[in-house]
């Protein structure tokens, strides 16, 4: 199949073909091709593409799966909208 | 390995300066990161570039960058977009001491050509329609601030730096500078040592480390500022919206997320870049108060960067009496990645003894042993 018609991200639309791309210039980690592509920096976080693009990383660098780390996650673990933070706190009081 | 310099950070700054001395011909030049590209404070940067300030230095340093931001593109060849959006700044007074002292920053911003003016509250209302009107008295508008891909700008300098034989090292630690007899003689680092008399500080939040290393005092510290950024939706709002007796910056970047800090006067002054609920807490409060349609949005990620901040909020740039040979780039409080363009240009021409574009005379580290700085940049979230 085409490279260019599979998505890998799918929050920000970003092709297996543009991350190969990536890789070939000489961004060779998560966190590179994250910044360059925006590779999980959608809504899911890496939560759907994160082992993929993992196993696309490994199989480029012919590294072991293991040995290839995906990015930091950190909060929020969900989208949480900003009045529900605000009416969060007023009920603590 | 022999260098004619050794940059130690390959953040903004770092990157900036490596290009700008390529670019007037320099050859072997090594540049030393710890971490991956813009795994420091850059990467963590609000993505802002303005330049309404309250000092005349950060003014200035503030405009020419701008004007090179907006050529960045061509200048560098660079194969993406950077994604520089010029929207303005939106900068809202809620109190009667910020209105009056809005005015005077006005009136130094355009003595030095930045188009800046003050806006009623109508007026800031037509460029912003979703402001509070119940707690906004006034406002300064400049067209000509905006935003930038923090990333792809780092990117873009590093590419074009690499295309004129820059040496880039990510991912390895500088452990040691030796110096002998006052003479920097090589940088020992995980994998490398380099002879070279010349080594450049733009470490960011590890400036005062990389300033010990040589026996170097600056009087820096590092603070974690937290940020956070929201789902994607349509473009509603076009300028960055602050407010410095709010506490807040928030913009809506050209991908569609908004993007929005606030600082906390009680932070530790360390190396912490962790993320808070409080954070998160006062972040909503403030942002759903002072614009309120933002309350219907998701935060998909919030996260913490390191401040590295200088006794008047003013960056600290040139050569130091103390140890001939090293030259800082830090002190930005926050606003590295703004005044990058200037701080290549500035740091290059230090280096290779030519004569300033500007008069650096109030940016040098001597200012704070000879108590002359008598400025304080005020205007900071």
């Amino acid at each position: 199949m085409n490279p260019n018609n599979i998505i890998i991200c799918r929050c920000e639309d970003v092709t297996l073909q543009e991350l190969h791309d990536v890789l070939e210039e000489g961004y060779t980690t998560f966190e590179d091709v994250k910044r360059i592509l925006r590779i999980g920096m959608g809504p899911c976080q890496g939560n759907s593409c994160g082992l993929l693009v993992q196993r696309e990383i490994a199989k480029v660098l012919k590294k072991p799966l293991q040995e290839v780390q995906i990015h930091k996650t950190r909060p929020l673990i969900t989208g949480v909208k900003l009045q529900s933070i605000v009416e969060a706190t007023k009920n603590e009081r | 390995m022999n260098a004619n310099v050794v940059i130690i950070g390959g953040g903004i700054s770092g990157v900036a300066i490596a290009y700008n001395l390529a670019k007037k011909g320099m050859k072997d030049i090594v540049v030393f990161d710890d971490n991956y590209m813009t795994g420091g404070a850059t990467g963590r940067c609000g993505a802002g570039v303005r330049q309404q300030w309250s000092s005349k230095g950060n003014c200035i340093m503030a405009k020419m960058s701008i004007d090179f931001f907006e050529r960045a593109q061509e200048e560098l060849e660079y194969h993406r977009d950077v994604e520089f959006k010029q929207e303005g700044y939106l900068i809202v007074a809620t109190t009667d001491e910020e209105d009056e002292q809005f005015s005077k920053n006005v009136a130094l911003q355009n003595e030095v050509g930045i188009p800046s003016k003050k806006l009623t509250l109508e007026e800031a209302l037509q460029i912003v329609p979703h402001l509070n009107k119940k707690i906004v008295k006034s406002a300064t508008f400049c067209p000509t601030d905006g935003h930038l891909n923090p990333f792809l700008m780092t990117d873009a300098y590093y590419t074009a730096a690499k295309k004129l034989g820059v040496q880039f090292f990510y991912r390895e630690r500088v452990n040691e500078i030796v110096v002998k007899d006052g003479v920097i003689q090589k940088v020992i680092t995980d994998h490398h040592e380099v002879l070279t008399s010349k080594v450049v500080n733009a470490a960011g939040g590890y400036s005062y480390e990389v300033g010990q290393m040589a026996g170097v005092d600056i009087p820096v510290y590092s603070e974690n500022h937290e940020i956070l950024v929201t789902e994607p939706i349509e473009k509603i709002q076009g300028p960055m919206v602050i407010s410095f007796s709010k506490n807040i910056y928030c913009q809506q970047v050209p991908h569609g997320s908004f993007i929005m800090g606030r600082s906390n006067p009680n932070v530790e002054h360390n190396h912490d870049i962790s993320s808070s609920h409080e954070f998160l807490d006062e972040m909503a409060k403030t942002a759903v108060e002072l614009l309120p349609p933002l309350g219907q949005l998701r935060v998909i990620r919030q996260w913490g960067g390191s401040y590295n901040v200088s006794p008047d909020r003013q960056p600290i740039l040139g050569d130091t009496d103390q140890l001939e040979g090293y030259y800082l780039a830090c002190g930005f409080s926050g606003h590295g990645f703004m005044f990058a363009p200037m701080t290549g240009l500035l740091l290059s021409e230090i280096i290779l003894n030519q004569p300033p574009t500007i008069d650096m005379s109030e940016l040098h580290i001597s200012r704070f042993k000879n108590s002359t700085h008598n400025t304080y940049e005020k205007s900071v979230v």
